[in-house]
């Protein structure tokens, strides 16, 4: 039999698709249940995060814990984009052009961010990008929005300032946030924005720019010394990871009709939950985040039969994979339960 | 007049920061990690003292034992997940495994209190009853005197034991070196188990405070604090404890006067706001050493 | 090669295996099927539990009584967190399971995020306690308790009317839907009311332990009255706070004020002249508010607040609803759905939280607010 030798990358695009077969095969045989279905597109949202947050923290090097702050922007934006022109234009353009305006924002907020920020290192670049995920959350639930005959109105203190005109409406309303969004988000569009997301951050490792941007990570001083221009190539990456974090954002905003930026959606929890699929996945290890993001949002999901100690198993299953897959210990034991069957299997 | 007033509120709430901070920026300085279960400790301190006290009623005898029963769990049980969950991470040199885990801690130990304590908020009994000083109009609660009085005093104590005793100095190796630390013979694991001790057994103490002062207790109520102390921990300088006491304080009184003169609704974007600021001006905090980086 | 064809194949399979394993459950005709969305975990987890032990023990005694029409309630709760996401998860796995009337969700961003699914599939659905306006934009959407603007519009009426005060102060939740929505429409109602607002102060999620700042505010404008459209949780933080500042004015509440006098250790002379707008109070002396309060505290130990008494009530105005309209338990969800539509205006319920609550199509309960206020640790029926 021929070998055929297939690249890492390729095997991620495969796996992708694979699944994305199955699904659609088992979605037509009416096999899937309702619940399973409402969670593919948030299990493909956070994948798609997560390999957005990968490219910052397994690529680039650089911790960030803010990362659901520009998902808030993408979701909002784009939200905000749809809503004013969901009477003019039909579905598919205007979702087009939705994913456009919140991957810009994002871009450049995350660009904007960036040149101050990346002057920062390890845990104190950190607490700015959690500082900043904070304040975007705030700014918003006190944002009025409306629109009317004479244009946008904005305002801080109430839906009522804006002194809208009588047919006016009003699209962002503080703290109760965007709703009638329309739902443009499907299982099909989110794989493909996965499979665009995987084919620009793999080739950008790949590429000569992907290079210089994982000998900043290794040492940086030693990059900076051979003519690397270090800020250049950590903005470029941070950029590319906050749009497309962006990217997840539109899917967000656009799956769900009623948008809050609470805690729960945008929070530095969310970040945090994202950083958990990276860790877990493999630090980076592009695939490994797809895959960990897919499992960890189902757990609690499937967990639902245990009621009040639902997250109480969560919890512990997240130490216990912790545990598993890093620990000295584990790994030995781990080598010598499974490397026993593995040799076994391959004989 | 009003300012005063405002900025006594400002120290009263950053009071709780700098001691909550004190306790963070020892394990963060040391170990090295961000543990981010240190909020979730002062909520099993806080619930320690609450079943104790309810449990005597609410003598002064109880009190007393109830926040160093307080002490003691909070140490057994930072102990317990150091050696449980961290060290075999810590063994694995990635500081992200070990950050991920203290996230799993942090659940944990607030689904096991939603279990056991249930979700209704409980009030707590303040173990400080003294109602303070008034000068002229201005009126200092006994809460606030006494959280400034014991972060001082912990202040001085960390500070002397770091420098005058054997495992100070061996935390401060460990903390330099950790490579150099072991090749001097220092224990790391013992020191770092000694490090979450302490750590561990502030947080009992911050707890007994924080719900002097803010008498409400649910199985979240450290995880707020505990991000905003972790927040004055980098604003003070990481792993500097007159820093964590000195970002603590700022940090409320950034909090309180924001939210009087500037607006109320985004009192949490000008306290982060400020800190990103601080942190572009001096990159290492307030009191932080800079750090000379070497090929 | 054939190491690695094996493991792709098994991941084929297992991948299959799990998304399908959860999949179709077989609907047994014999049970209705009541479902409840909620947050059990999470900062908000209170309300969530009450909800669904409030609802739970409806549907107990209404199985002791022989069920809705000589037919048992199957019951089923589920977690959101509070996040309008998990909300509508919660829903799918509700609906998996068979469920035909929702009783949810609990909060009011999840409850319009839902009443999106809900409205695809036609599924009935009455929130016992999502109040912002949005919540019952469906005809299939009805709720227990009042709207946001109906509360805060409400409240300020009857303190102009009854002459309470005349210089208020507001503390509120910014973060929070309920807070700021009724906060709304109690500013734009005070100004017809002649009622002057001295101060308007905002906290929010992420910092509401110190409230000294917006007591401070209050004092300076010279408030008589402090509005305080929150949960009662916060609420007894400000109470605490306000005392040790020295300052007493009249403090007014609404539907969310009630349970305040139930926080475990609550020093209830802090509470004194309290006055909330709200439809129930644990104190009420009718057997029905008597038997309820007994069974719950007996179940899980703690007083009973009105998110616990709208979700019995939703219960009952389901098995109202459905026994008028002669519901069987085979009907499709859609069928159910539209006979409850017809059959919801026309019930009038004896619950908890009013006698005689009426529904229009709207989705709105018509009920009237009891003024009450706390004197000697109890609630009283103010006039």
């Amino acid at each position: 039999m021929k070998k055929i030798k297939l690249s890492k990358e390729h095997k991620t695009y495969i796996m992708v698709i694979a699944i994305y077969i199955i699904v659609e095969i088992l979605m037509a045989a009416g096999v899937l249940s309702s619940h399973i279905k409402g969670l593919l597109v948030p299990m493909v949202y956070y994948a798609i995060a997560a390999v957005g947050l990968n490219l910052c923290v397994g690529i680039l090097g650089e911790l960030s814990i803010g990362h659901a702050g520009f998902m808030c922007i993408g979701a909002f934006s784009s939200a905000i984009f749809s809503n004013l022109v969901k009477d003019i234009l039909p579905g598919g353009i205007r979702f087009l052009l939705a994913f456009v305006v919140g991957i810009a924002f994002a871009a450049l907020f995350g660009f904007l961010i960036g040149i101050p920020v990346l002057r920062l290192n390890g845990d104190y670049l950190a607490i700015v990008t959690l500082a900043f995920g904070e304040i975007i959350k705030n700014v918003i639930n006190a944002v009025y929005l409306g629109f009317d005959g004479r244009g946008l109105h904005a305002s801080f203190t109430s839906a009522s300032a804006m002194g809208l005109d009588a047919g006016g409406t009003t699209i962002l309303n503080g703290p109760m946030g965007i709703n009638g969004t329309p739902r443009d988000a499907n299982f099909t569009i989110a794989m493909l924005v996965l499979l665009i997301t995987l084919f620009i951050v793999q080739n950008l490792i790949k590429s000569r720019d992907g290079r210089a941007i994982m000998s900043i990570r290794d040492n940086r001083i030693a990059a900076e010394s051979i003519g690397i221009d270090i800020t250049r190539f950590k903005i470029l990456a941070f950029t590319i990871s906050a749009a497309i974090a962006g990217a997840a954002g539109v899917l967000f905003g656009h799956n769900i009709s009623s948008l809050q930026a609470t805690s729960g959606n945008f929070g530095y929890n969310i970040s945090i939950l994202i950083l958990v699929y990276v860790v877990l996945g493999g630090i980076g290890n592009i695939r490994g985040s797809v895959i960990a993001a897919g499992i960890l949002y189902m757990l609690p999901e499937m967990l639902r039969g245990l009621n009040a100690y639902r997250m109480l198993i969560y919890s512990i299953v997240l130490i216990a994979m912790m545990l598993f897959n890093w620990a000295p210990g584990a790994r030995k034991w781990r080598s010598r339960v499974f490397g026993r069957f593995v040799r076994k299997e391959a004989a | 007049m009003n300012f005063l007033t405002y900025l006594i509120s400002g120290i009263s709430l950053g009071s709780v920061y700098a001691i909550i901070a004190l306790g963070y920026t020892m394990v963060y300085g040391i170990a090295k990690m961000l543990n981010f279960a240190h909020g979730d400790f002062i909520m099993v301190g806080c619930y320690a003292i609450f079943s104790i006290v309810s449990a005597t009623s609410g003598s002064p005898a109880g009190m007393i034992l109830g926040v160093v029963a307080a002490t003691v769990i909070c140490t057994l049980v930072g102990v317990t997940t150091e050696r449980v969950a961290y060290r075999p991470l810590r063994e694995a040199g990635s500081p992200l495994a070990v950050l991920i885990t203290a996230i799993g801690v942090s659940y944990l130990l607030e689904n096991l209190a939603l279990l056991i304590f249930g979700s209704d908020p409980k009030s707590f009994t303040p173990v400080i009853t003294w109602s303070g000083i008034s000068i002229g109009a201005l009126r200092i609660q006994g809460v606030t005197i006494v959280t400034i009085a014991v972060s001082l005093l912990v202040l001085i104590c960390l500070t002397w034991f770091i420098g005058n005793t054997k495992s100070g100095q061996a935390m401060l190796a460990v903390a330099q070196d950790r490579g150099a630390a072991t090749l001097m013979g220092i224990n790391v694991n013992k020191t770092i188990t000694m490090t979450f001790a302490i750590g561990s057994a502030l947080a009992a103490i911050a707890g007994a405070l924080q719900c002097s002062a803010y008498p409400t207790l649910t199985p979240y109520t450290g995880a707020m604090p505990g991000i905003k102390a972790f927040v004055a921990a980098v604003l003070g300088g990481i792993g500097s404890i007159p820093g964590a006491m000195i970002g603590g304080i700022l940090l409320g009184i950034i909090e309180i006067l924001g939210r009087s003169y500037i607006s109320s609704q985004l009192a949490d974007a000008i306290v982060f706001g400020v800190l990103i600021v601080v942190l572009l001006v001096r990159p290492t905090g307030i009191l932080g050493k800079k750090i000379q980086e070497k090929v | 090669m054939k190491k690695k064809l094996v493991s792709a194949v098994m991941t084929v399979v297992m991948t299959a295996a799990v998304l399908a394993g959860c999949g179709s459950k077989s609907a047994s005709s014999d049970t209705f099927k009541i479902g409840v969305i909620g947050p059990f975990t999470g900062g908000a987890a209170a309300y969530g539990n009450a909800v669904q032990w409030g609802a739970k023990i409806a549907v107990d005694e209404i199985n002791a009584n022989g069920g809705i029409g000589g037919v048992q309630i199957a019951f089923q709760a589920e977690d959101d967190e509070l996040d309008n996401q998990k909300s509508v998860n919660a829903y799918n796995s509700l609906k998996d399971w068979g469920m035909q009337f929702l009783v949810g969700s609990t909060t009011s961003a999840c409850s319009i995020a839902v009443s999106e699914e809900s409205h695809n599939d036609n599924m009935f659905q009455i929130t016992p306690s999502g109040s912002a306006a949005d919540c019952v934009n469906y005809d299939n959407v009805f709720r227990v308790c009042f709207s946001d603007p109906a509360q805060g519009a409400a409240s300020a009426e009857y303190i102009g009317s009854h002459g309470v005060a005349s210089k208020i102060g507001i503390i509120y939740d910014s973060s929070d839907v309920y807070s700021s929505g009724i906060t709304d429409t109690f500013v734009a109602e005070a100004a017809n009311q002649g009622l002057e607002i001295v101060s308007q102060e905002a906290f929010t999620a992420d910092s509401k332990t110190d409230f000294s700042v917006q007591i401070q505010k209050a004092m300076d404008g010279g408030a008589e009255l402090v509005f305080l459209p929150i949960y009662y949780s916060e609420a007894a933080l400000i109470l605490q706070q306000a005392n040790t500042m020295g300052f007493s004015p009249i403090f007014f509440g609404c539907d969310g004020m009630d349970g305040i006098l139930g926080v475990e250790n609550f020093d209830t002379s802090l509470a004194e002249g309290l006055m909330l707008l709200t439809p129930f109070s644990a104190d009420a002396k009718d057997d029905l508010t008597q038997n309820f309060v007994k069974k719950f505290q007996e179940e899980h130990d703690i007083v009973p607040n009105q998110f616990a008494a709208d979700a019995y009530d939703a219960v009952y105005a389901i098995k109202a609803a459905a026994e008028k309209a002669d519901i069987k338990p085979d009907m499709s969800v859609s069928d159910i759905s539209e006979a409850m539509k017809g059959a919801m205006v026309e019930i009038s319920v004896d619950g908890l939280t009013s006698s005689g609550m009426k529904w229009d199509a709207s989705g709105e309960p018509t009920k009237e607010p009891k003024a009450v206020v706390i004197s000697g640790g109890v609630y009283t029926l103010a006039d």
